[in-house]
């Protein structure tokens, strides 16, 4: 593989995985909203 | 009052389902082909250029409309943007929020049923000990009614029925229950096929299981850069493009997936997280995958060849062929593996098209969730077969010019002139930025109130003008030849030829050719033909009755008579599709029309019932 071609594809590959990992994680890690929110997953059940 | 109560699982789960909607086919057969079309490696950059400047913008305009929609009970672009633009008449252009989802589903969900016949076949070793000459020809008979792989008449037709009846019952079960349930089992599933099917493409050998090159020669290939491309429009064109149609953007999907947050949630980091995730998608995981292999056992010259047909013809035409070189049970887990996951690509996708059909049903028309289904179902199926018993004649792909190509553009166009300058930028913003998780960088305000709109019309007039062989620094005024796949090119069906009449007595040849052999299969007479140079060739299946008046050896001009008899040309079967499609948008637009009627009455009992 020539050298250019490594470093674009390289360089393209990790800056982009890199960058979803990022946005992906902070989405997980962001704090809960207080209800009501819009996810049902976390609602409190009724017994 | 709405029957709609749908409401997103859990945050990963509208993530994963909004990724899902982006990532499709196109990802693993169109990205590589562009790439490789458009300057390699450095197709990259202006590719990335239009995501941060079309793709990203459009990510955030679209999300907004639909959450901002959504407080107000409107799940479907054509209220949404009513309210948004202070005028009836833009519930109209809202219309293509409900016709683009159905009329393209109505051919996608054909493709994808492919995806789902070649995942068994592959399965059940349909393509064992074929040559490729006999894998290609598995596929022409899959797509020809009258013939069968499986035994099974009609293959085609129930294979796409099944897959009708896949979408519509996943649908009923719901946003959470269905849509978000299929995002998190389907997403994983195809990101760990394509990581299998990548390490197994990358690391082939030169002398190992028929291979003529290593896998890192189709990189190199794909990813070696010419400089001198980004000077040609054409290039950013293509990319600009395929950013476009990779994000699911002017289709209205994204606005009713996101019509179900709440407005204090945030919709900037979601936006990110799943339009990054088409990315890694496309980028990382489409491109080391067909070319790799492809190119490792066909060699690169043969592949060039081969993606001036397009990825379709790539994946179901040759890649069966290629896995039968690991062996059997390799061959069958590749096989399972490629086409599952274009089917997982597919589905996800088809269900989001889905989606805005059954929330305006329920939003509009009080109708239940599994009625909404159904008929989403029934109107996919009946707009549908006419790609499946016309695909020969390309209404498939009539379909995907004007509803898949043409309707996305002029639709993002007129949203984000709506959204940047009728309801303002200083609204747009707000809406953007509220409950956000991340902070937008300000230079967004000015690229989605100058840029993006800027750069859409561009797309939007340079499709309508697109030159012929794309040599923009060649035409002037008084010389504009336009390319067959401009706007107006097709209009005036610029690619038909001698045989332009919808019904005819003789057919006439269509280029220069060298009439390769006339044969009978079954008492139907065939004509294959070749270009001059032997590099492209084309079978005409006659009717039963026609008769051929060349033969084999024949050098024929474009014009000579090719054979007599009763003749449907094809020009009869576009312009059919494109009454079919014209009629649909007339009809959604009626429908749209029937509700805001309807949405008026009620609003009038509400105000007698509060005054009295």
């Amino acid at each position: 593989m020539n050298t250019s071609a490594l470093i674009f594809m390289i360089l393209a590959q990790v800056t982009i995985t890199a960058i979803m990992l990022y946005f992906l994680i902070r989405a997980m890690r962001a704090k809960k909203r207080p209800e009501p929110d819009s996810y049902t997953d976390n609602d409190e059940q009724d017994w | 009052m709405s029957t709609n109560k749908e409401a997103w699982g859990s945050r990963i789960g509208l993530i994963l389902a909004m990724s899902g909607n982006a990532v499709g086919l196109g990802n693993f057969l169109r990205f590589p082909v562009q790439a490789i079309q458009n300057g390699g490696g450095a197709f990259i950059i202006p590719y990335l250029v239009c995501f941060l400047l079309l793709g990203i913008p459009l990510l955030f305009v679209e999300w907004a409309i639909g959450r901002y929609g959504g407080r107000y009970g409107h799940h479907t672009t054509p209220f949404t943007m009513e309210r948004m633009g202070q005028s009836s008449l833009w519930k109209y252009i809202g219309v293509f929020g409900i016709f683009s989802n159905i009329a393209i589903a109505a051919y996608y969900c054909y493709i994808e049923s492919w995806t789902l016949s070649y995942t068994m076949h592959s399965a059940m070793g349909s393509f064992r000990g074929l040559s490729q000459h006999e894998v290609a020809g598995f596929f022409s008979n899959y797509l020809d009614l009258s013939t069968t792989t499986t035994g099974l008449p009609y293959e085609a037709i129930i294979f796409f029925l099944l897959c009708m009846a896949l979408n519509t019952w996943v649908l009923s079960r719901g946003l959470s229950g269905g849509v978000e349930k299929m995002a998190k089992i389907g997403m994983p599933l195809l990101v760990f096929f394509a990581i299998f099917l990548a390490i197994k493409g990358i690391t082939l050998r030169a002398g190992h299981e028929n291979a003529v090159n290593s896998g890192w020669v189709g990189l190199n290939f794909l990813w070696t850069p010419h400089y001198d491309s980004l000077l040609n429009p054409k290039v950013w064109l293509a990319a600009a493009g395929q950013i476009f149609f990779t994000l699911s953007l002017g289709q209205g999907s994204v606005q009713c997936f996101a019509s179900y947050v709440k407005k204090k949630d945030d919709i900037a980091l979601n936006a990110m997280s799943a339009g990054w995730m088409n990315e890694f998608v496309e980028v990382v995981l489409g491109a080391s995958v067909i070319i790799p292999i492809s190119i490792g056992y066909l060699g690169i010259d043969r592949v060039i060849e081969l993606t001036g047909l397009g990825g379709l013809g790539l994946g179901f035409r040759t890649m069966p062929f290629l896995f039968q070189q690991w062996g059997p049970a390799l061959a069958a887990m590749a096989g399972i593996a490629f086409f599952g996951l274009l089917f997982f690509a597919g589905i996800t996708s088809s269900l989001a098209m889905g989606t805005p059909i059954l929330s305006f049903m329920m939003d509009e028309f009080n109708w239940s969730r599994k009625n909404a289904a159904l008929i989403f179902g029934g109107a996919v199926t009946f707009l549908g077969l006419p790609t499946v018993f016309f695909f020969q004649q390309g209404v498939l792909d009539e379909y995907d010019y004007w509803a898949g190509t043409v309707s996305l553009v002029v639709f993002a166009m007129l949203e984000m002139i709506m959204f940047s300058w009728v309801f303002g930028i200083k609204k747009g913003w707000r809406e953007i930025t509220t409950g956000a998780d991340i902070r937008v960088p300000a230079i967004y305000k000015f690229i989605i109130k100058w840029i993006t709109p800027f750069i859409l019309i561009i797309v939007f007039f340079g499709s309508l003008i697109r030159p012929a062989a794309d040599e923009w620094t060649k035409v002037s005024l008084t010389s504009w030849p336009l390319h067959k796949e401009s706007i107006i090119g097709q209009l005036t069906h610029k690619d038909i030829g001698p045989n332009s009449s919808w019904f005819a007595r003789e057919f006439y040849a269509e280029s220069v050719c060298i009439v390769d052999s006339v044969y009978m299969v079954n008492e139907k007479p065939f004509i294959l033909v070749e270009s001059p140079d032997h590099k492209t060739s084309v079978t005409y299946g006659l009717r039963k009755g026609n008769v051929p008046m060349v033969k084999a050896g024949d050098h024929l001009q474009a014009g000579d008579i090719l054979y007599t008899g009763r003749i449907f040309n094809r020009v009869f079967y576009l312009d059919l599709a494109r009454a079919l499609l014209l009629s649909f948008f007339a009809f959604s637009a009626f429908i749209v029309f029937k509700a805001s009627r309807r949405r008026k009455k009620h609003a009038r009992h509400h105000v007698k019932i509060t005054t009295s």
